[in-house]
């Protein structure tokens, strides 16, 4: 049932907006990036890259640069190849990828050489003495073109070929034969073009190997340190603990440091032959043109309909660019993700949806930006269909929807793709959205101005997010279980450390983490340390990305809060010189049953647990927990874009922008909205100025900020932002998850208001990212055919 | 080459090397690593400090050696006695940043724009810090804390003064 943030009952720390812990150190410029951390005798390492997309490597000349006074030395893949170094297997285990160009260069600034030396100019300089000899090849730039299989990009694989798998869910033959049955039937190619996450920290590394104890500590840019130090284990043969991974401060994720990048091996190789410690931190064009990138996906969207507007059946075809390597970090089991959850948030009696995914001449990545495994193209996908479907009935987009709904009765619902949402209220959540931005006064005010020849739209987003992997029997990275970890030790005088399995790049789990233990204990949350990022301190857990920390830590936290509660209860039992039976949790404190004013405080059980145990028990007060959650959460939400766009022009502007969120239970409510403010914002960008493009000889056209646009606060939109509460009802705390919701849900909601805007013209679809040209070119061609 | 810089009321006298940028030298030599560098193309901000107090500039698109004979005022030099300039205490109050990377540069930019214009409205506050891109925020609140930290200015001008 969906409430109101305010129907919610009083808590102690949750649901209120507390600033936040770790500000402080932050707007003193005291954070400790990457970057930041200076060792003794450190070396710096810079790469040398591939002018070309394609091309074989004839020969590498160190000489010059390893004449340069200063450098120290200079690496290639066929030093690491002799090293056994050379290959690191992708994340789910069906490929693997190279560390440094060796015989062939794969993509434009693939890096081929590492040049280490006393200084960072050093370092470029070197880079730029290196010679390499290369032999162009013709590139393959569009998965369409790597399917014909005329040249073959990766002569490492046994198959000749450049499909690297097919996957499918749902009934093909039955959801073939709906569509051919339905009244109305609509087919749409639309793509979500290849983007990149681009955190304003770039991504970097520190290795330290420690010659006299034997131990390799690696600094790095990471949102999964365990996971990290794992790998890095598995590939050097380094054992677990000699590795020590420290994520420091994180200036920005969104996806783009979740994998292992080359400049992390070679500067660690470095590390462990030199003997120093050995710093590498990319360029912003080395982040853009080599970095985890996101979507890509061209999909081909089918939905048959009833003329009454009841949808019957549901197929999406995709073709999927990977670039050179099948390094998209998906879980075993789903190789594209969670892309099941396409049938979004509409009861499709069936659906089928399959992925040919295909090597091309670009970089490798495809799971980042803010996304869980492929949610953003999934939803994109089924909200645009949805509203290319109502054109097509000449219903109104909101009214398809609402017909179209799974009813709040309906939970847990089992989706015909194959995943059990948990909870929602669509109906409700769309209601409050339409009621906020006065839905029939816009459609009042539409119309009028239609009638003058003027361009507005309002475009609506109804979406379902899937986040939260595990469960684990499902869900894994390098076969590790996507569980989640949370230790917590209070001191005798009630505060505390908390430490998680997860790494928060601007998320603010300092301070949320300290809310829920704080309302699980009755303790002051600003008396809780977290810390997180550590792997010697922090307990194991698989990392922050796919909005998975509050769904999965977030569950540990409570649960290991709750044990501390269960010793604590035979503490206060002792104390209270009662027996545990007549013992109660309530009002966050232990109260002896019937005997009103008679409790103790968790802060008088944490002294008396080292001060004064029950006899014979255990002193001390900690706890740990694992938590592997039994189900994914279903977070949703209504968005609704309100855009006039100029017909000379085709400039749009964004006039209002409305995001009701259902997330479930909410922690801190100041934020859950920044989160969502700046999701919005990553979605804008999106629609309407990101890509990552490719000429037909395979130039990457967008390789720093000037070319690949991040909005300003110029462009940006006043957001406005309301929620509805429908608790997980598996999650500890209610809780689902909200740092992807807005990404995954605006694009097509500015994508229909432009669309719903453009619809006199006649005009269906335009690809993203909506450009001033791309619009203004679509509007031109559609008026030259009317005249 | 030899150089004096005033930096947060301290001067400084090094030798350094002709290309030194201006961020690497704060960064680097003098130990400052608030300032952060976030793109190669004085695009992003995270590097904005203040020079000779009225001037917002980007020390990745400037020489150490352009920095000689002038005042440098770096995030590290805006909390004044014990107490954090209103500014700081805005973005913190009104949840102006997340990763916190871009924030210096945002601080700094903010600081000279209202030691010309004391109390911009929202739309020029968004034109001064449209050569600061943010990931995390989307910028509305730190719009809002700029307008906090104005409007707390304004009360006590003499807050506004810094490392003189």
């Amino acid at each position: 049932m969906a409430t109101t943030t305010d129907d919610l009952p009083a808590r102690h720390s949750l649901g209120k907006s507390m600033k936040r812990k770790e500000d402080p150190r932050f707007i003193r410029g005291k954070g400790r990036y990457l970057d930041d951390i200076v060792l003794p005798h450190m070396l710096y390492l810079a790469l040398v890259h591939s002018p070309y997309p394609h091309a074989r490597i004839k020969s590498i000349d160190k000489s010059k640069a390893l004449a340069l006074p200063g450098v120290k030395a200079v690496i290639t893949g066929e030093d690491l190849d002799a090293a056994k170094l050379e290959w690191l297997p992708t994340f789910h285990g069906y490929d693997k990828q190279m560390v440094l160009a060796f015989g062939k260069a794969l993509y434009q600034y693939q890096e081929v050489a590492g040049v280490v030396a006393t200084s960072r100019e050093i370092a470029s300089d070197g880079a730029e003495l290196v010679e390499v000899e290369y032999e162009p090849l013709d590139p393959l730039v569009t998965p369409f073109q790597a399917r014909e299989d005329k040249i073959i990009l990766r002569d490492d694989r046994e198959s000749k070929t450049n499909h690297i798998y097919h996957w499918e869910v749902g009934d093909k033959a039955k959801a073939e034969g709906e569509l051919d049955g339905s009244a109305v039937r609509i087919k749409e190619r639309i793509l979500s073009p290849r983007c990149h996450p681009a955190p304003l920290e770039p991504c970097g590394v520190l290795a330290d190997m420690n010659k006299a104890t034997g131990r390799l500590t690696v600094y790095m840019t990471s949102q999964a340190p365990h996971v990290h130090r794992t790998a890095f284990s598995l590939v050097t043969g380094i054992p677990e603990d000699k590795i020590h991974v420290i994520s420091p401060d994180v200036g920005g994720g969104f996806g783009n440091k979740v994998p292992v990048y080359p400049g992390y091996v070679v500067a660690t190789v470095a590390s462990v032959i030199i003997g120093v410690p050995v710093k590498w931190v990319e360029s912003r064009t080395e982040n853009l043109t080599t970095t985890g990138f996101a979507r890509d996906y061209h999909m081909d969207v089918e939905i048959g309909a009833t003329k009454e507007g009841k949808v019957t059946a549901l197929k999406v075809s995709t073709v999927a660019d990977h670039g050179a390597f099948d390094a998209a970090a998906d879980p075993r089991k789903y190789p594209a993700g969670m892309f099941g959850i396409v049938t979004g948030s509409y009861d499709f009696p069936t659906a089928f949806a399959e992925v040919d995914a295909y090597f091309t001449n670009k970089a490798p990545g495809g799971i980042a930006y803010r996304c869980s495994f492929r949610v953003t193209e999934a939803s994109f996908a089924i909200e645009r269909g949805m509203d290319i479907l109502a054109r097509k009935l000449d219903m109104d987009p909101v009214e398809l929807r609402r017909r179209n709904f799974i009813k709040k009765e309906q939970f847990p619902y089992p989706s015909p793709l194959g995943f059990v949402y948990d909870s929602g209220d669509y109906e409700a959540t769309t209601q409050k959205a339409l009621d906020i931005i006065g839905y029939d006064e816009l459609r009042k005010e539409q119309a009028e101005k239609r009638k003058s020849g003027e361009l507005m739209g309002i475009g609506v987003s109804t979406f379902t997010e899937i986040v939260g992997a595990g469960p684990g029997k499902h869900f894994d990275i390098l076969g590790i279980k996507m569980f989640d970890s949370a230790e917590i030790r209070i001191h005798p005088t009630g505060s505390g450390i908390v430490r998680a399995g997860t790494r928060h790049q601007g998320q603010g789990h300092e301070t949320t983490w300290a809310q829920i233990v704080a309302e699980e204990l009755g303790l002051d949350p600003q008396e809780l340390l977290v810390e997180e990022g550590d792997t010697d301190t922090a307990p194991y857990g698989l990392g922050t990305y796919a909005s998975r920390s509050t769904p999965v830590a977030g569950g540990a936290l409570a649960l290991a809060a709750r044990r501390i509660r269960e010793k604590g209860k035979k503490i206060a039992a002792h104390l209270l010189e009662a027996s545990e039976n007549d013992v109660e949790w309530k009002d966050y404190k232990f109260n002896l049953k019937g005997v009103p004013g008679k409790s103790v405080t968790m802060k008088e059980v944490a002294f008396a647990a080292y001060t004064n145990p029950p006899p014979d028990s255990e002193p001390g007060l900690e706890a740990t927990y694992y938590y592997d959650p039994p189900n994914l959460t279903f977070p949703n939400g209504s968005y609704i874009a309100v855009v006039d766009v100029d017909r000379e022009t085709g400039a749009v502007i964004v006039r209002r922008f409305l995001a009701v969120d259902d997330c479930g239970v909410v922690i801190n409510p100041m934020i859950v909205e920044g989160q969502i403010h700046g999701g919005l914002t990553e979605g804008f960008a999106m629609a309407f100025m990101q890509e990552i493009a490719f000429d037909e000889s395979g130039n990457n056209l967008n390789t720093n900020f000037t070319e690949y646009l991040v909005p300003t606060a110029l462009e940006t939109p006043h957001w406005e932002t309301a929620n509805t509460v429908t608790p997980s009802p598996h999650h500890p705390i209610g809780a689902k998850g909200v740092g992807e919701s807005p990404n995954v849900g605006s694009p097509q909601a500015f994508v229909n208001a432009v669309m719903d805007a453009l619809a006199p013209l006649g005009i269906t679809h335009i690809d993203m990212p909506l450009t001033r040209e791309k619009v203004w070119r679509a509007i031109r061609d559609a008026e030259a055919k009317v005249s | 080459m030899k150089i004096a810089v005033t930096v947060n009321g301290e001067r400084y006298e090094r030798d350094v090397e002709p290309r030194t940028l201006l961020a690497y030298f704060l960064r680097e030599d003098l130990g400052l690593t608030g300032t952060h560098v976030g793109c190669d193309s004085s695009s992003c901000g995270c590097c904005v400090v203040a020079m000779d107090g009225d001037r917002a500039v980007k020390s990745c698109t400037m020489f150490a050696v352009q920095a000689d004979g002038h005042e440098i005022t770096t995030v590290e030099g805006l909390e004044q006695g014990g107490k954090l300039h209103p500014l700081q205490q805005a973005f913190w109050d009104q949840h102006g940043l997340q990763c916190g990377y871009c924030t210096p540069g945002m601080l700094m930019t903010s600081y000279v724009l209202l030691k010309h214009q004391p109390a911009p409205n929202e739309a020029e506050i968004r034109e001064a810090i449209a050569g600061n891109l943010c990931r995390c925020t989307g910028y509305q609140n730190i719009v809002k804390a700029i307008q906090q930290a104005s409007t707390e200015l304004a009360a006590e001008p003499a807050a506004a003064a810094v490392g003189s």
